[in-house]
């Protein structure tokens, strides 16, 4: 679903990712963590184009990213993310939110597309709030109806960048139980997260970065049973930790 | 000659007045909608990552507010019939340039709005499967718009206040037909105090209401 070969990113003559390569087959998710700075973020966005680089090839479902032939905006159509800060649109109602993309892009009918929108609000457990702005929910809502959002385009993958780092602890599981059970349907995610508890139930392979490499990328056994590198370990047990 | 006023005068030159009143009023509409339609396509340009486009967005804005507007309106009017071969009205020619001119501040405008929308909503609209068009279109200009209408305000009290410099080329504006009347009328001074009037009643409420919409904006935030 996902070849990621050889791809390195420079900032001028600062190396954000250094020849990295993972692959995410059809079904299985992927947690992709590692300390601040070590180029998470970056990756994740190079699958959907929103980060170009320099050398290397994505390939989503055959289409190769970022390519001159490919048309960018509708291989992003296809693949659903969900970010750190929600990214709701604040002067759009949230039915508006869950029904613009699907109206704009995906040429659906205004009927069609807030149907879809309302089963999908109904599923992350927030039907009532369907009249109400962002601004008014609290952020673990935001970002279930963010979640929604992405759902909303019947996306083949969906790439989560952090989608718990920014809420109140007491909201982290409501996102966490979306995300589990959207692993459980098969759907193919690649998720940057520390919440090891997510990784241990859902997750195929853990990947690890640190300074734009990939250092691990292991089975979620072989990942927590016996992390191989000496920064993988440091940084497992600190996060762990707390 | 002083030793009255005599405001008789005003109700018989009404229509009059109101002509002028109303051509102020709409060289101020136009300006502000053109301006801000013209504004906004400045500043995308001027934040588009193409060079040359992003140049020539910044060499107009910057020639625009380096010039005084007297001057713009001058010129315009001398120089449109020059190039184009037609005589243009002073009414006509002024909305033109009017437009022309407020373009830059508004785009100026424009410009802090759209940088004041975060790039993680540009992300999002692009992640979406939107094209640069769509981000733009819903999510970038309504946000930086809304965020800038006070200020978009302000600018036009300054605007509506400006067209009063029409007089240099005789476009019949409100202070034009002031002039007018209290030369019909043998009445100046009471003909300029009409004018002065309407300038700040209009001005005052416009500026009360930015006043009521910033502290909206305030608590929205
Ligand atoms: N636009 C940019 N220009 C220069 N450096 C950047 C830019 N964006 C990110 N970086 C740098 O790239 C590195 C990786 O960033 P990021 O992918 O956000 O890391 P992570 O998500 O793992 O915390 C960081 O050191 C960051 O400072
Ligand atoms: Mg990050």
């Amino acid at each position: 679903m996902i070849e990621i070969s050889h791809v390195n990113k420079h900032y001028g003559a600062f190396q954000v990712l250094t020849d990295c390569s993972t692959t995410v087959a059809k079904g299985e998710v992927i947690v992709v963590c590692g300390p601040s700075g070590s180029g998470k973020s970056t990756l994740i966005k190079t699958v959907n184009g929103l980060e170009p680089f320099q050398s290397g090839t994505i390939m989503v479902d055959g289409i190769s990213v970022g390519a001159p032939g490919t048309d960018m905006p509708k291989l992003r159509a296809r693949v659903g993310m969900v970010f750190q800060n929600f990214e709701l649109f604040p002067h759009m109602s949230i039915t508006e939110n869950l029904t613009i993309g699907q109206i704009k892009v995906l040429n659906r009918s205004k009927e069609e597309a807030m149907a879809t929108g309302l089963k999908l609000l109904d599923r992350v457990g927030l039907k009532a709030q369907a009249a109400k702005f962002p601004g008014q929910l609290s952020g673990g809502q935001q970002q279930r109806v963010a979640i929604a959002r992405a759902l909303s385009m019947n996306p083949i993958c969906m790439l989560f960048d952090e989608p718990t780092s920014a809420l109140d602890p007491e909201m982290v599981n409501e996102v966490l139980d979306v995300m589990v059970e959207l692993a459980h349907e098969g759907m193919t995610m690649m998720c940057v997260t520390h919440e090891m508890g997510f990784a241990r139930k859902v997750a195929n392979r853990v990947i690890f970065m640190d300074q734009g490499h990939i250092i691990e990328d292991a089975t979620k056994d072989d990942f927590f049973g016996t992390p191989r590198g000496e920064r993988a370990q440091q940084f497992l047990s600190k996060i762990l930790s707390h | 000659m002083f030793s009255t006023f005599d405001f008789s005068v005003l109700s018989p030159s009404l229509p009059f007045l109101w002509t002028g009143i109303q051509y102020s009023f709409k060289l101020t509409l136009i300006a502000m909608s053109g301006g801000i339609i013209l504004g906004t396509f400045l500043a995308l340009a001027r934040l588009s990552p193409n060079r040359v486009l992003a140049n020539a967005a910044a060499t107009y804005v910057d020639t625009m507010r380096s010039i005084p507007l007297v001057m713009v309106i001058l010129w315009f009017f001398l120089l449109i019939p020059l190039l184009t071969g037609n005589p243009v009205g002073a009414e006509s020619s002024a909305m033109l340039t009017f437009t022309a001119f407020e373009a830059a501040y508004y785009s100026e405008i424009m410009r802090a709005g759209i940088q004041s929308v975060s790039r993680g909503q540009v992300a999002a609209g692009d992640a979406l499967g939107f094209t640069y068009g769509q981000t733009m279109g819903y999510i970038v200009l309504p946000q930086a718009f809304r965020n800038m209408i006070p200020v978009l305000l302000t600018q036009t009290i300054v605007l509506f206040q400006d067209t009063s410099l029409v007089y240099i080329i005789g476009a019949k504006d409100l202070l034009k037909a002031a002039e007018i009347a209290g030369k019909n009328y043998n009445r100046p001074i009471e003909m300029y105090i009409f004018a002065a009037v309407i300038y700040f009643v209009v001005c005052f409420t416009l500026s009360q209401t930015v006043k009521r919409l910033q502290k909206r904006v305030a608590i929205i935030r």
